[in-house]
C-alpha cells in the first residue's frame, strides 16, 4: 500500500493539442504547430517548470481515430503525429530534470531497435528515460506492417472467448517483449568497456552477455549493441483498464496507469495488481500505481464547467474518456488527488484536456497549490528518473556476485 | 574553355566499430555519450558541413566465436541520436543508416517523416540490405534473406517508403479553428502497397515533411549497388579516393542516370576518407606511421589474417612472416557480424597475392596488413590537403568526401580549422550555408513525388 504520506508522484500524459477532440479549436491553442519541435519542446519546458516527475509521448502505428477499433474520415479533429521516441529525443538536451517517456507500440516492432532506442534516450537525457509499451489489437494498423491479421474486436463487449483469447496473447507477447528489452539493458555489464591499452582489449567480452530469449512470438539472441544504459534499466510503464492488464503492470512494469472513477474502485484496483505483483513474484519490489485523470482547471468551477460545455459543443458529442474527467479548479483537484493518495495510489498521471492551458493550470496552480499543502517537492531532488520515482537502481541479472 | 568551379560537398562520419578508430589515443573520449556526438556535429556545423553520418551494426561482431573486442565495441541506437543532436545543431544535416532488411517500411517511413519534421528538413537515409542469419538472429524476422533478393527488398522497401512519404501531399492540415476542418482530404495519407516483398495498406499517420522525403544514401560497388544507386540515391558513398579509380567509378555511375530519367546532378559521388594533418608534409606523414600502428596492433593483424584465411591463426607471430598455406575453403565462419570480409571473394588468390607481396618487400603480417588494408587518404598540411580534396573534386574523381576522424570525438577539430578555411578562399567551398534543409545544401532539386523514377527500375 502507498504510504499516505509519501511524495506524490505527478506526470503529465502529452497528445496532440490536448485530450479533447475539439482542443485544437482552443483561442490559445496550436494547431498548425503540432508536428514541430518548438512546439513539443514548449510543453516539456512547461512540465519541467512545474517540477512533474515525467511527461508520456502519446503515440500509434496508424492515424488517430474516434473509434478505438476502427479507421474513420474524419475532418474535425487532429490527425497526423510524430514518432514518441523521437520527440522525447529531440527535447532531451532542451531538459535537464524530468522524465521523458514515450510510447512505444509492442505488437508490431522489434524489442531489439527499441532496447536500444530507449537506451540511447537515456543515454541523451543523462537518465531520464522510461517507456510506456503498449499493444495495439487494431485490424487497420496490423494491415500497415503485413506481417499478421488480427480480428475486429469490439473491445466494449471483450467477452467472447475469441476476444479473451487475443488480449491474452497480445499481453502475454507484451510480457516477452518487456523480458526482451530488460534483458537487452543488462545485456552489458556496466563496467565492460574497460579500454585497457595494455592488453588491446577495448571490452571485457566476459562481460558481455548473450540474452538467448525463445518464446512464443519471437528469439532475440543479444548482448545489444548499445551499453547498459546509465539508469540501469529505464522505467516501464503500461496503461492498464483489466485484468490481463493489470498482470502485465504486476509481472512487468515499474508503473502502472490506472483508471479508477472513484476511491473505492482505487482500492480494488490497487489491491488487484499488489496482489499480482506478489504472485509474480515481484512482492518486494516498488510498482507505481498512478491514476490517470483528465483534467479541465479553471480559477473557478463554473468557468472550468463552460470551457468543457463550449469544448463539447464544438465537438459535436460530450467528451467521454476511459479515464475520470475532472472539471473544476485546482484546489478542488488537489482535493481528490490526495483522498485517492490516501487510498493507495503512488500519484497521477494528469492528461490536459487543452494544450497548452490545462498543462499551465497544472504547472502554475495545482502544483503550487499542493506544495502549500506539503505534498509535492519544492525542486528536483535526484537527476534520474528513478531517482525521482524513488527507485534504486538495480543490480544487473548478469552480474557475477 | 573553363567550366565553373564546382563546389565541394563535405561530410563527417562519427567514428565507430573499425580498426580506423583509435580508442587508445589519450584524446580519444567515449563512443557512447551523447556529449561526443555533439561536439563532431557542432564542429562538423561550424565548418559548413553538409550533414554528419551515423553507421549501422545490429549485432556485435564475433571472431572465432567470441564477441571481438579489440576495437570499440557498441554504439547507439541510429534515430534516438541524430532526434537528440537536432536539438543542439540548426543548419547540419542528420544522416542514419537504416537497413531494410531487419525493419519494417512503415515503421522506417515514420521515424524519418518524424526527423525531418523535428530536424525541420534535415533528414537523410543509408539505405543498407542485409542477408546474415547471425544477425537476423536478433530479431522477429529471424532466418535471412537469400542473397540474390537483397537489392530487390532493398528496391522494394524504398518504393514503398516514397509511397508512404508521399501519401501525404503538404497541404492537408488546414486547422481552421473557425470553421472546424483541421484535415482537407478525409483521405489523407492513404496507401495500398502490393509486391513480393511487402502486402501493406491503410493510412501513413506521419504529415509530409519539410523534404518531402529523406535525401537518400547509398553505398554499394557491385553492379547492382551502382545501378540501385542511379535509379534511386541522391547520393552513393564509393571506396575511391584516388584520381583515376575515382574518375572509372564516378564516370560508370552518373553515366547510368539518363537511362532511368536523372540528370547529371541529381546524384553526388561522396567517397570516405580518413585525413592526418600536421604543420609540415613531414610532420603529417610521421604521424600517419604512427597513426597506422595504433590502428593495426599485432594482435589486429592477426585477426585481419585470419579473415582471409578463415581460421584460427593465433599462433602466429605479427611480426614474422605470413602462413605459407592457403586459407580454407567454404563458409566464412571465423569472422562473423563483418561486412568486409565479403570483399575477398576469392581468398586463396588474395592469399597469394599478400604471400608474394610480403616476401618481395620482406614484410612482417602487421607490416603487410599495415599496407593492405591502408587507406590514409589525405595526409600532409592543410595547404596539401585542400589542394588534393580539390583537385579530385574538380578533376571528377569526387563530389566531395565523407570523413573519418580517427579520434572521438575531437578529430575533426583541426580539419575545420585549417583546412576548411584554405577550401573557402578557393572558392570551393560554402562560407555559409545558403539553404535550411538537407537538400539544400547537396544542392539537389525538390523531392519529387513517386513517379516514373522507381518504375523504371530493373
Amino acid at each position: 500500500m502507498s504510504d499516505p504520506e509519501s511524495p506524490l508522484q505527478l506526470a503529465v500524459a502529452l497528445d496532440g493539442a490536448g485530450w479533447h477532440p475539439a482542443a485544437w479549436r482552443e483561442p490559445g491553442a496550436r494547431p498548425t504547430e503540432l508536428l514541430t519541435p518548438r512546439y513539443w519542446s514548449d510543453l516539456v519546458v512547461e512540465a519541467e517548470r512545474g517540477l512533474l516527475d515525467f511527461v508520456t509521448i502519446e503515440d500509434s502505428l496508424g492515424l488517430q481515430a474516434s473509434s478505438p477499433t476502427d479507421p474513420d474520415r474524419r475532418t474535425d479533429q487532429v490527425r497526423g503525429r510524430l514518432d514518441a521516441v523521437l520527440i522525447a529525443a529531440r527535447v532531451a538536451p532542451l531538459t535537464s530534470h524530468i522524465g521523458l517517456v514515450p510510447t512505444v507500440v509492442v505488437t508490431h516492432t522489434e524489442p531489439f531497435h527499441i532496447a536500444k532506442a530507449i537506451a540511447t534516450l537515456d543515454y541523451v537525457s543523462s537518465g531520464r528515460a522510461g517507456v510506456q509499451v503498449r499493444v495495439s489489437a487494431r485490424p487497420d494498423e496490423a494491415d500497415h506492417f503485413g506481417r499478421r491479421t488480427l480480428p475486429r474486436i469490439d473491445f466494449a463487449e471483450a467477452t467472447t472467448p475469441q476476444a479473451q483469447a487475443l488480449i491474452g496473447d497480445l499481453f502475454a507477447e507484451t510480457a516477452d517483449y518487456v523480458e526482451v528489452v530488460r534483458r537487452l539493458w543488462d545485456s552489458w555489464e556496466d563496467d565492460a568497456e574497460i579500454r585497457d591499452v595494455a592488453s588491446g582489449r577495448f571490452v571485457d567480452r566476459d562481460r558481455l552477455h548473450y540474452v538467448d530469449f525463445e518464446g512464443r512470438w519471437f528469439s532475440v539472441k543479444g548482448p545489444s549493441i548499445t551499453p547498459r544504459p546509465p539508469q540501469g534499466q529505464p522505467p516501464v510503464s503500461a496503461l492498464a483498464h483489466q485484468s490481463e492488464p493489470y498482470r502485465l503492470v504486476a509481472g512487468s512494469a515499474d508503473i502502472g496507469y490506472v483508471t479508477p472513477h472513484d476511491a473505492t474502485q482505487v482500492r480494488e484496483i490497487v489491491a488487484e495488481i499488489r496482489t499480482g505483483q506478489v504472485a509474480a513474484g515481484r512482492g518486494g519490489q516498488t510498482v507505481h500505481i498512478l491514476g490517470d485523470l483528465v483534467v479541465f482547471l479553471d480559477d473557478t468551477a463554473p468557468v472550468a464547467d463552460a470551457r468543457k460545455a463550449r469544448l463539447d459543443e464544438l465537438a459535436g458529442s460530450p467528451y467521454a474518456s476511459d479515464a475520470r474527467v475532472f472539471v473544476g479548479t485546482p484546489a478542488q483537484l488537489a482535493d481528490l488527488l490526495q483522498e485517492w493518495h490516501r487510498a493507495g495510489l503512488s500519484g497521477f498521471r494528469l492528461r490536459p484536456g487543452a494544450l497548452p492551458h490545462d498543462l499551465a493550470q497544472i504547472t502554475r496552480a495545482l502544483v503550487p497549490e499542493l506544495q502549500r499543502r506539503r505534498a509535492f517537492r519544492t525542486g528536483y531532488d535526484a537527476g534520474t528518473l528513478r531517482g525521482l520515482l524513488g527507485l534504486p537502481r538495480p543490480a544487473n541479472r548478469y552480474a557475477a556476485v | 574553355m573553363t567550366r565553373p568551379l564546382k563546389q565541394i560537398h563535405l561530410a563527417a562520419h562519427f567514428p565507430g566499430v573499425n580498426n580506423t578508430t583509435v580508442w587508445s589515443d589519450p584524446q580519444a573520449g567515449s563512443h557512447i555519450e551523447f556529449s561526443s556526438f555533439a561536439h563532431l556535429a557542432r564542429t562538423a556545423e561550424r565548418a559548413k558541413f553538409d550533414f554528419l553520418f551515423l553507421a549501422e551494426g545490429l549485432r556485435l561482431r564475433e571472431q572465432n566465436g567470441r564477441i571481438y573486442d579489440l576495437d570499440v565495441v557498441g554504439r547507439p541506437d541510429t534515430f534516438t541520436v541524430l532526434a537528440a543532436l537536432a536539438a543542439v545543431t540548426e543548419h547540419l544535416g542528420l544522416a542514419g543508416t537504416i537497413n531494410s532488411t531487419f525493419n519494417e517500411p512503415y515503421e522506417v517511413a515514420r521515424q524519418f517523416a518524424s526527423l525531418d519534421h523535428l530536424s525541420a528538413g534535415r533528414s537523410a537515409w543509408n539505405v543498407v540490405t542485409s542477408w546474415d542469419a547471425f544477425t537476423g538472429e536478433n530479431f522477429r524476422r529471424g532466418g535471412f534473406l537469400p542473397q540474390d533478393q537483397r537489392y530487390r527488398r532493398a528496391r522494394n522497401f524504398l518504393r514503398t517508403a516514397w509511397e508512404l512519404f508521399d501519401s501525404w501531399h503538404g497541404d492537408e492540415i488546414v486547422a481552421d479553428k473557425a470553421t472546424g476542418v483541421f484535415l482537407g482530404d478525409p483521405d489523407a495519407g492513404t496507401f495500398t502497397h502490393h509486391d513480393p516483398d511487402f502486402d501493406i495498406s491503410g493510412r501513413f499517420n506521419v504529415p509530409r515533411a519539410p523534404q518531402g522525403r529523406p535525401v537518400i544514401l547509398q553505398a554499394g560497388d557491385s553492379e547492382e549497388g551502382r545501378e540501385f544507386a542511379a535509379s534511386s540515391a541522391d547520393a552513393i558513398f564509393s571506396r575511391y579516393a584516388t584520381l583515376e579509380e575515382g574518375r572509372a567509378f564516378y564516370a560508370d555511375v552518373k553515366g547510368r542516370l539518363a537511362r532511368h530519367g536523372r540528370t547529371h546532378d541529381e546524384l553526388l559521388i561522396l567517397p570516405a576518407a580518413t585525413f592526418v594533418l600536421g604543420d609540415t608534409d613531414a610532420e603529417a606523414r610521421d604521424l600517419a606511421h604512427e597513426v597506422r600502428l595504433q590502428q593495426v596492433s599485432g594482435q589486429t593483424a592477426i585477426k585481419f589474417l585470419e579473415q582471409l584465411w578463415n581460421r584460427d591463426l593465433s599462433g602466429y607471430d605479427p611480426d614474422g612472416p605470413l602462413p605459407d598455406t592457403d586459407p580454407d575453403p567454404g563458409e566464412h565462419t571465423v569472422a562473423r557480424g563483418r561486412a568486409s570480409v565479403r570483399m575477398y571473394r576469392d581468398p586463396v588468390a588474395t592469399a597469394r597475392q599478400w604471400r608474394e607481396r610480403a616476401a618481395a618487400e620482406n614484410l612482417s603480417i602487421r607490416e603487410l596488413i599495415i599496407e593492405v588494408t591502408g587507406r590514409q587518404t589525405f595526409v600532409g598540411a592543410p595547404a596539401t590537403v585542400a589542394d588534393a580534396i580539390d583537385a579530385l573534386v574538380q578533376a571528377d574523381a569526387s563530389d566531395g568526401f565523407i570523413l573519418v576522424p580517427h579520434v572521438t570525438p575531437g578529430g575533426l577539430d583541426g580539419f575545420a580549422d585549417t583546412v576548411v578555411p584554405l577550401l573557402q578562399e578557393r572558392g570551393v567551398f560554402r562560407t555559409e550555408y545558403r539553404g535550411d534543409t538537407l537538400r539544400d545544401h547537396l544542392g539537389l532539386p525538390a523531392a519529387r513525388r513517386t513517379g516514373a523514377v522507381l518504375r523504371t527500375a530493373p
